[in-house]
């Protein structure tokens, strides 16, 4: 344990990728298994359950400190692990602390097997016996927040490159493949990197692969798309999964590679390994009757459907046993857009339009209603381009994002490589909100205001209805937080009031109805576009206006 | 005038007024009478008529203002007492940095204490904080909150020369503040035997120099622009200004690791919001511990709290069965000195 304290202690401050690879590689070089795998986990984020929840880490600072001076504490440093590692001190009544620090794998193999009394008697232990800086790499451990700069992506990297260095064989590639079908404290996986022994087997596990990303599209390089060597597609606004499916089982994967298939009993159950068989990749959304004319058409196969709007796919993910009314209310379904391999055949290394043939002609002779096919959209210039995007942008229901930009000889590649794959989002709505309310951000940001509540009028009221934390520059946010500490009118725990004088012109994809917010509505990916100063704050948008601009 | 301090203590925009020695204590712009406890910029400002301080922070002011940074400089002894206006005034030492001051005021029999910034960790560069007891005790909150605990210096140095071993290649820059944590810091390193030359940023050494001139023993410094080969600077101890760590300046030398001495480096997000590879916590303030210790020490009747974390120490006070109040003077900024 207190060398995985001093690693993720000197990889959060250490910021080269160089540096950060080098202590990686030094750690995995002196520290033994099943430790070493274990730290892996814990950085790579897969562990697979919480040593502790947040609430007894609440509960046991709450014992110790008083409740004014945490809360001035949290607000400040603006992370409860830190708050609580610094906060810390032991009781009178607590267990005895330990004789010394056990080992990583130890305290992981403690608290997975304890019951939830157990668990705490050992975290006041643990507690009790650790510095600062080792109490706060336990609690993010703990809790499975620890983020120290080093990517999954990346720390496969130094894996391989750690690797490299004992057997030729070793290469990113391999260990991307593997990956899923692996598990901490990954023994086979470090005794095959370091020559020991043979590449693990995983090909009778429902594996998932690493995925192909895009770049946004920077409009200023739209010239440089030549039409013929692209192919168009929507982007649709429900969520990134993957289909994985064999004699062996089937999943259905988010885009992170987590296995969301208890939430989609109505896909999962009726898929059959003898009519699909492969990696798909494609999108997760809902199904809905069609009602109202002014929709894209072609997107489903069925014209008497169409794409359900997120927030109700949200439901649906939100649920790890769908009940049968939420599923026939909103049933789920996919649209393909891609295929990694079929029947075996791995179709990566082939360029897209090739890979799409396969996808095209497996799909029209198979069976589920549910499962639909992305077709091309025709554009032979920029300008046909840029009014497809027009007609997602002017689209009533939110269901389509964007555009999807592909090159026609594009293998599929995990990643995001260059040139390959662009997304070119719709344009944003805009709206007028005030600013009513402002709290410290968190990380870099501690030290300002940084996120915003902000509210549309309702008569002479305003009523919140989303937060941003982006969107402006480090230079606006200099002013911001000057503005909110000279604006302020209220205190409310960490949150500061603030006069109803300042308007944000706030950019969002969509809005939904929600009982989150007062106002009952909730906007999808707010952001800043553009503070105004200048504009008077009763001249900002009424609920109403909002309203109007409703997804169903 | 009635004898409650409060009758004859304000604020207003320009700071901290008091109207029986008719002066301003540490005043954000220029008046006709000014107190100053030290020589952080943020607590001396040029420009007044009359300057009452020690003679280091005098001294101090003039190097960094010029000569003719106020009217009329009138230099105090510690403890030295003298008749201001309606009070007695006086300024006993602070413990912060060089020069550094607490001024008392005592009027018909109440006795008022401005702690200034102070601190109650060892530190060799200045006198020791005294503490005098009152009714009245007005004490700074930079570090008022729990979180904050500023370990032995000792241990912070020897971070820096522990990672000067493992990394014998990188030129370490570790940024100071250039008046107090400067000159700390190099007392800290010649105190663990680390002997060599340390280098410095141009901006470092009037200060430097005159802490010599003080007969504080600083060993050998020399200025980074005297240095011909840069990659010479692997391996040694390079000290900046804070705002020259990440500049253009600091491009220049060879495989570098940032460091910083601070007090805000306990708290990861402002290690990392200074882009800090090796936080050393270092601090001229008072930490939370010391700062409700001081005010148990000095036990007045009230505890007033300026700049800084007030709300946590004044409920603290209040916890502890003071009377406690914040003063909310702005302008005082934080990252100067801490
Ligand atoms: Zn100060
Ligand atoms: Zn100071």
């Amino acid at each position: 344990m207190r060398a995985f304290a001093t690693l993720v202690d000197k990889l959060y401050f250490t910021s080269g990728n160089l540096a950060k690879a080098a202590l990686i590689k030094d750690y995995l070089k002196t520290t033994p298994d099943p430790d070493r795998g274990w730290a892996i986990a814990a950085i790579a984020g897969t562990l697979n359950f919480d040593f502790f929840k947040r609430k007894l880490i609440k509960d046991l600072i709450s014992e110790r400190v008083d409740p004014v001076l945490f809360d001035l504490s949290y607000d400040y440093v603006g992370e409860m692990s830190e708050t609580v590692a610094h906060l810390w001190h032991s009781l009178p009544d607590d267990p005895k602390p330990l004789q010394q620090l056990p080992s990583l794998s130890e305290v992981v193999a403690k608290f997975a097997q304890g019951n939830k009394a157990q668990n705490r008697n050992y975290l006041i232990q643990l507690l009790n016996s650790m510095q600062a800086t080792q109490r706060w790499a336990l609690l993010k451990l703990g809790t499975r927040g620890l983020r120290i700069g080093v990517s999954a992506r990346f720390l496969k990297k130094i894996l391989a490159e750690y690797g490299q260095q004992h057997s030729q064989e070793v290469s990113i590639e391999k260990i991307e493949r593997l990956w899923h079908g692996l598990a901490p404290p990954y023994t086979e996986l470090l005794s095959w990197l370091e020559g020991k022994s043979a590449i693990p087997d995983v090909s009778e596990k429902v594996v998932f692969q690493p995925v192909m990303l895009s770049h946004p599209l920077d409009e200023k390089s739209l010239p440089d798309i030549v039409p013929q060597d692209y192919i168009a597609e929507w982007k649709f606004d429900g969520i990134r999964v993957q289909l994985v499916i064999s004699e062996h089982g089937k999943a259905i994967f988010s885009r992170t590679g987590d296995d969301i298939s208890h939430s989609f009993p109505d896909i999962m159950q009726n898929l059959d390994h003898q009519n699909i068989s492969g990696v798909f990749d494609g999108e997760l959304i809902v199904i809905q009757p069609k009602e109202q004319q002014n929709q894209i058409t072609g997107v489903l196969a069925k014209e008497t459907h169409h794409i359900g709007s997120f927030n109700q796919l949200q439901q649906r993910l939100n649920k790890k046993k769908p009940s049968n009314k939420l599923i026939q209310q909103y049933p789920a379904g996919l649209i393909l857009y891609d295929c990694l391999s079929l029947h075996k055949k791995d179709l990566r290394q082939l360029v897209l339009t090739k890979r799409k043939q396969f996808l095209k002609s497996w799909f029209d002779n198979q069976p589920y209603d549910f499962i639909h096919f992305s077709e091309e959209l025709e554009f032979a210039s920029i300008e046909q381009l840029t009014s497809l995007r027009e007609q997602a942008t002017t689209l009533e229901q939110g269901y389509i994002e964007g555009l999807m930009l592909k090159a026609k000889d594009s293998q599929y590649v995990a990643g995001r490589p260059k040139g390959a794959w662009y997304k070119w989002k719709r344009e944003p709505r805009l709206i007028d909100a005030v600013i009513m309310y402002a709290q410290r951000g968190h990380g870099k940001r501690s030290s300002f205001y940084s996120d915003y509540t902000f509210g549309c009028w309702q008569q002479d009221k305003l009523l919140p209805i989303g937060k941003a934390y982006s969107g402006f520059t480090d230079d606006e946010l200099k002013q911001l937080d000057r503005w909110v500490r000279n604006n302020t009118i209220g205190r409310f725990g960490p949150v500061k009031e603030v006069n109803k004088a300042l308007v944000f012109e706030v950019a969002f994809d969509s809005v939904h109805e929600s009982n989150r917010h007062k106002s009952g509505l909730a906007l999808r990916f707010p952001r800043i576009h553009r503070i105004r100063w200048d504009k008077p704050a009763e001249e900002a948008d009424s609920l109403e206006t909002l309203k109007s601009m409703l997804s169903q | 005038m009635h004898p409650h301090p409060e009758h004859w203590i304000t604020t207003d925009q320009n700071g901290l007024y008091c109207a029986v020695i008719d002066a301003y204590i540490d005043p954000l712009v220029p008046v006709h009478r000014a107190v100053v406890t030290h020589g952080h910029a943020d607590h001396a400002r040029p420009g007044h008529d009359e300057v009452f301080a020690t003679q280091q922070t005098l001294d101090i002011m003039r190097i960094r203002y010029g000569e003719d940074f106020c009217k009329q400089a009138q230099a105090l002894e510690y403890n030295q007492k003298i008749q201001l206006h309606q009070a007695e005034f006086s300024l006993v030492p602070a413990g912060h940095i060089l020069g550094s001051s607490q001024a008392i005021i005592e009027y018909k029999g109440r006795k008022l204490v401005v702690s200034g910034d102070y601190k109650r960790h060892a530190d060799p560069s200045c006198k020791p904080f005294e503490v005098v007891p009152c009714d009245v005790f007005i004490t700074e909150a930079t570090f008022g909150l729990p979180v904050f605990t500023h370990p032995p210096i000792k241990d912070e140095i020897q971070k820096l020369l522990n990672s000067l071993a493992l990394f014998p290649d990188s030129c370490h820059l570790v940024g100071v503040y250039a008046l107090g944590k400067c000159q700390r810091l190099i007392m800290g390193l010649r105190a663990l035997g680390y002997n060599k030359a340390i280098y410095m940023h141009g901006a470092l050494l009037k200060l430097c120099d005159y802490y010599v001139s003080q007969g504080i023993d600083l060993g050998p410094y020399i200025p980074v622009a005297e240095v011909e080969d840069m990659a010479s600077l692997q391996g040694e101890i390079v000290l900046a200004p804070p705002s020259a760590t990440n500049d253009r300046w600091s491009r220049k030398l060879p495989n570098v690791i940032t460091a910083m001495a601070s007090g805000w480096m306990q708290i990861r997000a402002r290690s990392k919001q200074r882009r800090a590879e090796l936080p050393l916590i270092i601090s001229d303030h008072a930490d939370w511990d010391s700062l409700i210790t001081t005010i148990k020490q000095v036990n007045p009747a009230e505890v007033w709290v300026t700049h800084g974390r007030e709300e946590a120490l004044v409920h603290q006070a209040q916890a502890m069965g003071y009377k406690a109040k914040a003063l909310s003077l702005v302008g005082y900024e934080e990252d100067e000195s801490s």
